[in-house]
């Protein structure tokens, strides 16, 4: 089993530092919706013109670089001890680097490790065996905190909003939490939405749907319909870039579903701040290809 | 634009109204939570034993924080063979996590500015109304930009808070950001959560 760290290292410049194309577009087409002269506009023109500075400097795109997610598939045989391993390596040269900022801090004794390795669980990382003759792919997204604070759970039914246990009931928590999210998460923000599961699993999945590319749409038109109609809904809210007011709150919205317990009916939303970042790189023999 | 120079003067502060962008020249100060929490409980509410430098740290905060500015900000710092520090990443971090420190913070200290992003409560704009000061919004996440600002870092205490934690003494040139909180009890934020409320409600009323 070849040693990747130095590969890893460069993977994570590139998240950290290189906007993904998809979301830079989306920005692009916002800004245009903009009335000249107005604060929201001026907000999307500065994220643009740091966007392209981040990438020529290989600067991080944004001081908080996050909780560092990633999910590994790696064809049977392989080692998930060294890979993990590796991971963490490059993690903590990649700090070094400046590439990423020290980021985790004991939330019992209140330090901050320096090195942006905490227990087991930061970086968190995901394992996944896939057939032997299968790439090793790796996809990694940086998750700020800024917009995991907006993210909320919701137990249905909700009686203040009158939210039922429906995909009707889903629209109406979904667009009270872009309603209470404000600008705080640093809008424009994509959403990710699960709905089911128990409350781990269902904040989970909330953030795994989020590695899909803009505009990827549920398979089940209903569902579809519902992403397309919260986007466009939460854009009604008239919230706009970083909260200024304006017609770009949201830019994509992913919904995905969980099995449930017959008792409980969680909806569990995650907030990605503009600064999306996600990527992924795939190792077919000597060959590194990252997206 | 308007450019302000830091130190800023009570009636420099009163002429700026929400929604104004500005561009800042002069020393700031970063600090966010730890920094609050700890300049709270030592130097104004006074639970807490002075510790280590603490004292020297105050006295040099006095200084730099009359007529000066907070800026919410955990940066991306390097430091070259020379030891000397440079930021490559300072975007603002959410500021209403400050929401139970900063008028006080504001008053003793006599800051006549607060940057982060996502806007502040009512006891801060109460805040502002009284030292008198304002709150200035930051593009969230225009780190690199922003850090283009940052001509110089002069110095950093408390490092022991970690470095996104620690507050930094920086010189900025031109550092952008748009008044949305003034010393009148304007607030952009307060306006647009209740507009959007509004609607979020006509929107909840309509049928599935
Ligand atoms: S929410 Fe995102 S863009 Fe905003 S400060 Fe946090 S990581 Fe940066």
């Amino acid at each position: 089993m070849r040693d990747l760290t130095n590969e890893i290292v460069e993977f994570i410049r590139r998240t950290s530092t290189d906007l993904p194309k998809d979301v830079e577009e989306r920005l692009r087409a916002a800004v245009e919706k903009e009335a000249p002269g107005s604060a929201a506009r001026g907000a999307l023109e500065t994220i643009l013109k740091n966007v392209e500075l981040s990438r020529q400097n290989s600067t991080p795109i944004c001081q908080d670089t996050g909780t560092p997610i990633f999910y590994v598939r790696y064809p049977e045989g392989w080692s998930t001890r060294k890979l993990r391993q590796m991971i963490r390596d490059a993690m903590e040269i990649a700090t070094q680097k400046s590439y990423m900022r020290p980021n985790a801090v004991d939330a019992i004794y209140d330090k901050n490790t320096g090195n942006n390795l905490g227990g087991d669980d930061f970086p968190y990382i995901h394992f996944e065996e896939v057939d032997a003759d299968e790439p090793l792919t790796i996809e990694l997204m940086l998750k700020g905190g800024g917009c995991e604070n907006v993210g909320v759970q919701y137990s249905l039914p909700d009686n203040t909003l009158g939210a039922g246990r429906d995909l009707a009931g889903v629209r109406k928590v979904v667009l009270d939490a872009v309603q209470k999210a404000q600008g705080q998460g640093c809008a424009p923000g994509i959403l990710g939405v699960a709905i089911g599961g128990d409350r781990g699993s269902s904040y989970i999945k909330s953030k795994e749907i989020l590695f899909g590319k803009i505009g990827e749409r549920n398979p089940d038109p209903e569902v579809a319909a519902l992403e397309e109609r919260l986007t466009q809904e939460a854009n009604q809210l008239g919230i706009g870039p970083m909260g200024f007011g304006g017609q770009t709150t949201v830019i994509d919205t992913k919904i995905t579903g969980l099995h449930r317990l017959p008792a409980s009916y969680f909806v569990s939303v995650s907030y990605m701040c503009w600064a999306y970042r996600r990527r992924k790189m795939v190792v077919k023999g000597e060959e590194v290809i990252y997206d | 634009m308007k450019t302000i120079h830091l130190p800023a003067s009570d009636e420099v502060i009163r002429e700026l109204r929400v929604g104004e962008p500005v561009l800042l020249n002069g020393v700031m100060v970063t600090g966010r939570d730890a920094a609050h929490k700890w300049m709270v409980e030592t130097f104004i509410k006074k639970t807490r034993e002075p510790k280590g430098d603490d004292l020297q740290v105050y006295e040099e905060l006095k200084k730099l924080l009359n007529g000066g500015i907070i800026y919410h900000c955990g940066p991306v710092v390097s430091r070259d063979e020379n030891g000397e520090y440079r930021f490559l990443a300072a975007g603002p971090t959410t500021s209403i996590r400050e929401e139970p420190y900063q008028a006080d913070v504001m008053k003793h200290f006599n800051v006549k500015g607060v940057i982060g992003k996502g806007g502040m409560g009512a006891k801060t704009l109460k805040g502002c109304q009284e030292t008198p000061g304002v709150y200035l919004h930051a593009i969230g996440g225009a780190a690199s930009y922003i850090a283009q600002s940052v001509t110089k870092v002069l110095g950093v205490f408390k490092l022991e808070f970690g470095v996104p934690e620690a507050l930094w003494v920086i010189e900025v040139k031109d550092f952008p950001a748009v008044v949305t909180m003034d010393s009148h009890g304007g607030s952009q934020h307060a306006a647009i959560d209740e507009a959007s409320k509004k609607v979020l409600e006509e929107l909840l009323a309509k049928p599935y």
